[in-house]
């Protein structure tokens, strides 16, 4: 009855996008906005801690890609609030002004990080441990201190400090109560875990109630002063003591409003068509803090918003500490009337199963030994009755994965079960565990449970190894295994690959990648089929969202002369281009050109190709240098014109863009490109694996040298090693972190080992190609830039004739 | 024109010739613009136009049965016109070759 305008969420959290998949999952039509205040998609606030180590972004941690949403017709908002509604018209008020139709609303605006009202919490360097802001200031402040403190012991505030200790900072964990993790854990278990956390190199205090945030006379945060009179030196502090549920939206709507927003076990509020899901929500008295009982919250919202019948019953709480080196799972209660126990001083283990009088198994507590941890939170959650609880603690350690029940929840984070995992290993073939991971989302969140996909995979395939990363995964062949067919078969174009191995006939997705591996291991001897090309690489330009191309001609170093820039001028002119532009790398873009013009355009710029469509050498950016600049130390224009000449036309496993800076000034990007020569006072540098698209990587020095010549040999040499040993797909920022610059080092820089690459790079630059735009004049194939109806008057036959 | 062919609605649309062996290429027809395929054993026809954002089919890599839209990489069954792994289907028409020249028939 209401499904005209469809379902508005509110909070682009794990549970508004849980809500999103649920409700997308039964109901394929209806209209579905996500409304998200922070900057970002959803993305994975579990892993949140990742952002703390060096080297992942918000991007990384992202549940579902952009296409996600498109494919499924899912509008997403970010930085934009819900402000506001009116339930009965039907419509709902953004924080950009807006209004927006919807008839049911979900609330799914979590929660805040708590901070209890101590004097000096406003002060800079009090950060709590809720979004990627709160990460960034902790590691930009981290770097500069001598200490942090984490306000709070408990899971947050240990995963907090942990991160911080491992980063190098000395951290201390305030906890008021007298042991860790109270809330989780009885006290023998407690008592354990703080030496581990010390173990650590995390400073434990315990019974500390902090009374006082203290300022050092610049207003910057300087310890922490406790009740009993003590203090603390530290210039960072992290409050992690609780959360609080965002219920501000919901009262400005007049929902019922407790501790959290109140739902029935429809998960709907006081408000018929208003449901709300996830931390801010508040069922049978109970707010969640963890993400599994979202998992089940959305799935009964979506029933309940598709007007199917669905009950949500609570969920158990289950908590796992995400620290290396500590083992801890629990679920339900920590403490009953009828408890056994497993424990070990010297090994440092504790099992405890909590029981009820009639044996069901209320709780269970796994410290330095969490063998079957998956067996015993079923039992929790299942209420497994047993008459012998030391048995089922046995019983669980010897449990392999192959015991569980179907039911098992695996992934807590995603709310997958073992038999979701083993249906989706066995229906799609699955060969390794990232696939797995990939396709069911088992793993995906903390990783924690990615053992036990490993060891479920491991079962299905009978103890066979682990399948590697494929080049063609229809035919299940890995590059090393392609390369060896190449070799031993002397395979010399992609159908012959295909007619021996399969690869490549399936999907055709990996052909690109077929010709590449040929192209490379047989340079000269390789015969180019256009079938197995990308359609830029057929017709040696990029294709653009309405099916047009771009031109982009070869412009060395960035340096253009008058003549070409009138040239570039006349042909936007005459093929009335709709669009000239400066690319970001120091070129010019013809847009808008069809794929007919290519070859009349290309003849009327007579320069030649850029190779900006194609997985190749891409530019050489330069600075003035010497040339002209009052700083240069080198001459960047004339090396970087070079180096381009030497490279360009060979293709690469993926783009590889390179630069050359007259100083360390770096107007060039050259500390940012997959190759990077840096003029210094008396020599160069190499940078290599440097990003500045969607991952931003500053390049490794990989070498200083005297000369350029030199620099340029190095260059080379790390371009043929790249070109022989990356993945396809694989830029050399992703090559550098998988293999480490001192492998590369090893191969690229060793006297023997660079004369040889060398002397390969010269027979690959010899053989390739280094303006396809030839082919204007001698196309592959006579309808190469055509379609079947191009040029009716000259190519067809008319049909009467043919067929007289 | 063949009175057999045209009484049974097809059209001669070009020369087989124009379309390289695993390449599509796109004809205008009743004012539909249709891919064609020379796939491996055989002919393939469809709308050209992708049916998530109007990719030009004809311009995909194509495998032994299926093409791959060059935008955005959705994937269709050349044999039935389905998406694999979707929910989208593309339409699918009658194409073969006789006498060197390509004929076919909407449908
Ligand atoms: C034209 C240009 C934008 C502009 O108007 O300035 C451009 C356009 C495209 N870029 Fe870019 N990039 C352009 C400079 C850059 C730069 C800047 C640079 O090269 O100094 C970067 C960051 C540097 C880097 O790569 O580290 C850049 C990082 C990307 C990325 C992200 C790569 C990554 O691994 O992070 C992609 C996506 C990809 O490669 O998968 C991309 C992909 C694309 C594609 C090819 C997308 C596609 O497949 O269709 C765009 C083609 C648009 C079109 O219709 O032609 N473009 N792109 C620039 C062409 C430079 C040139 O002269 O060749
Ligand atoms: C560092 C860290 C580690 C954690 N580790 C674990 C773990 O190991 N295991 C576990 O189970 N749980 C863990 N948790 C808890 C878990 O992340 C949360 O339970 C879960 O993310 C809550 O999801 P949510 O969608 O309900 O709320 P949130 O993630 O808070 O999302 C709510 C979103 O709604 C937005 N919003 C609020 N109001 C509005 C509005 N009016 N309009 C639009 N948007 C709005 C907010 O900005 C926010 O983006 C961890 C939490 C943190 C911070
Ligand atoms: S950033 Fe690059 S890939 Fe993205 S839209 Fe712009 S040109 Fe295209
Ligand atoms: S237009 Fe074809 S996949 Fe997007």
């Amino acid at each position: 009855m209401f499904s005209t305008h469809g379902i508005l969420v509110a909070g682009g959290g794990i549970a508004g996008q849980a809500v999103c998949e649920a409700v997308r999952a039964r109901d394929p039509h209806v209209a579905l906005t996500l409304v998200c205040a922070e900057a970002h998609k959803p993305y994975d606030r579990v892993r949140l801690g990742a952002l703390l180590a060096d080297g992942t972004s918000v991007e990384d941690l992202r549940l579902r890609p952009d296409e996600w949403y498109a494919d499924r017709q899912i509008t997403v908002l970010t930085s934009t609030r819900v402000v506001g509604a009116d339930l009965d018209a039907g419509t709902v008020a953004l924080s950009d002004g807006t209004v927006r139709h919807a008839d049911r609303v979900v609330l799914c605006t979590g929660s805040d990080a708590f901070v209890p009202p101590l004097p000096g919490r406003e002060l800079p360097g009090v950060v709590v441990f809720r979004d990627p802001a709160d990460c960034a200031a902790m590691v930009a402040r981290s770097a500069q201190i001598e200490r942090a403190a984490v306000i709070g012991g408990g899971l947050l505030g240990l995963e907090a400090a942990h991160a911080l200790a491992a980063r190098g900072c000395a951290t201390s964990v305030v906890h008021l109560v007298d042991r860790l993790m109270e809330r989780q854990l009885d006290a023998p278990a407690a008592a354990m875990l703080a030496p581990a956390m010390e173990g650590l190199g995390v400073d434990v205090r315990l019974s500390h109630a902090t009374q006082e945030i203290a300022a050092d006379p610049d207003g910057r945060v300087a310890g922490l002063l406790f009740s009993d009179g003590t203090s603390l030196a530290c210039q960072l502090v992290v409050v992690a003591v609780g959360i609080r549920p965002q219920v501000g939206l919901a009262r400005t709507l007049g929902l019922a409003v407790e501790r959290g927003i109140v739902v029935d076990d429809r998960l709907t509020t006081s408000h018929p068509r208003v449901l709300a899901v996830g931390e801010c929500a508040q069922h049978r008295g109970t707010v969640h803090g963890i993400v599994a009982p979202i998992h089940d919250q959305a799935l009964v919202a979506a029933r309940t918003l598709t007007g199917a019948d669905a009950a949500y019953a609570g969920s158990i709480p289950t908590a796992k500490l995400k620290v290396m080196g500590v083992d801890l799972v629990t679920a339900g209660a920590a403490e009953g009337e009828r408890e056994v126990l497993a424990a070990d001083a010297t090994a440092q283990t504790y099992r405890k199963l909590v029981l009820g009088a009639d044996g069901t198994v209320l709780g269970a507590v796994l410290l330095g030994d969490i063998r079957g941890a998956e067996l015993l939170m079923d039992a929790v959650r299942t209420g497994t009755t047993t008459e012998d609880g030391l048995a089922l603690l046995a019983e669980a350690s010897q449990a392999t994965a192959a015991e569980l029940p179907d039911t098992a929840q695996v992934c807590n984070c995603n709310g997958v079960c073992k038999g979701a995992i083993v249906g989706a290993i066995r229906e799609g073939g699955l060969g390794s565990t990232q696939e797995v991971v990939r396709v069911t989302r088992a793993g995906a969140g903390c990783g924690s449970c990615k053992p036990i996909v490993s060891e479920l995979l491991a079962l299905e395939r009978a103890g066979a190894a682990e399948e590697p990363a494929y080049l063609c995964p229809c035919a299940r062949q890995t590059r090393e295994q392609l390369a060896a067919i190449v070799r031993d078969e002397d395979v010399r174009s992609v159908s012959a690959l295909g007619e021996a191995c399969g690869a490549g006939r399936a999907c055709g997705a990996c052909k690109p990648g077929l010709s590449y591996l040929l192209e490379e291991r047989q340079a000269g001897r390789f015969r180019q089929e256009r079938h197995a090309k990308f359609i830029n690489d057929r017709v040696h330009a990029n294709i653009q969202h309405d099916g047009t191309f771009s031109v982009v001609p070869r412009i060395r170093g960035g340096v253009v002369t008058a003549d070409e820039l009138r040239r570039f001028a006349d042909v936007a002119d005459k093929y009335e281009l709709p669009m000239i532009k400066i690319t970001g790398g120091q070129r010019i873009d013809l847009l808008g050109v069809t794929k007919e013009q290519l070859p009349a355009v290309w003849e009327d710029l007579g320069m030649p190709s850029g190779y900006a469509y194609s997985k190749a050498v891409r530019t050489v950016k330069t600075c003035v240098g010497t040339q002209f600049c009052r700083f240069g130390l080198g001459d960047a224009i004339t090396v970087g014109i070079d180096l381009e000449e030497a490279m360009e036309g060979l293709h690469t496993p993926h783009k590889v863009k390179s630069a050359v800076a007259g100083c360390p000034r770096n107007c060039s990007e050259a500390y940012v490109k997959d190759i990077g020569l840096v003029a210094v006072e008396g020599g160069w540098e190499v940078y290599v694996g440097g990003a500045s698209g969607a991952t931003i990587r500053k390049g490794d020095l990989l070498a200083t040298v005297a000369t350029a010549a030199e620099g340029k040999r190095v260059a080379l040499a790390f371009l043929q090693h790249y070109r022989e040993e990356g993945d396809h797909l694989e830029r050399t920022y992703g090559y550098l972190e998988r293999v480490g610059l001192d492998a590369v080092q090893a191969a690229v820089l060793d006297p023997e080992r660079m004369a040889a690459l060398l002397e390969r790079f010269a027979i690959a630059r010899a053989a390739c190609d280094p303006d396809p735009w030839r082919e204007r004049s001698a196309p592959v194939h006579p309808k190469q830039f055509a379609e079947l109806d191009s040029d009716a008057a000259l190519d067809l036959v008319a049909p009467a004739e043919a067929t007289r | 024109m063949s009175p057999v062919l045209s009484e049974t609605g097809f059209v001669a649309v070009g020369a087989a010739a124009d379309v390289p062996a695993l390449e599509g290429r796109s004809v205008l027809v009743d004012g539909r613009r249709i891919a064609i395929f020379r796939l491996p054993d055989g002919w393939a026809a469809t709308d050209a136009a992708c049916p998530h954002r109007g990719g030009p089919l004809q311009d995909g890599i194509v495998a032994d049965h299926c093409v791959t839209c060059p935008l955005h990489n959705r994937r269709f069954d050349l044999r039935t016109g389905r998406q694999d792994g979707g929910d989208d289907a593309v339409a699918v028409h009658e194409v073969f070759e006789r006498d060197g020249m390509l004929w076919m028939r909407l449908a």
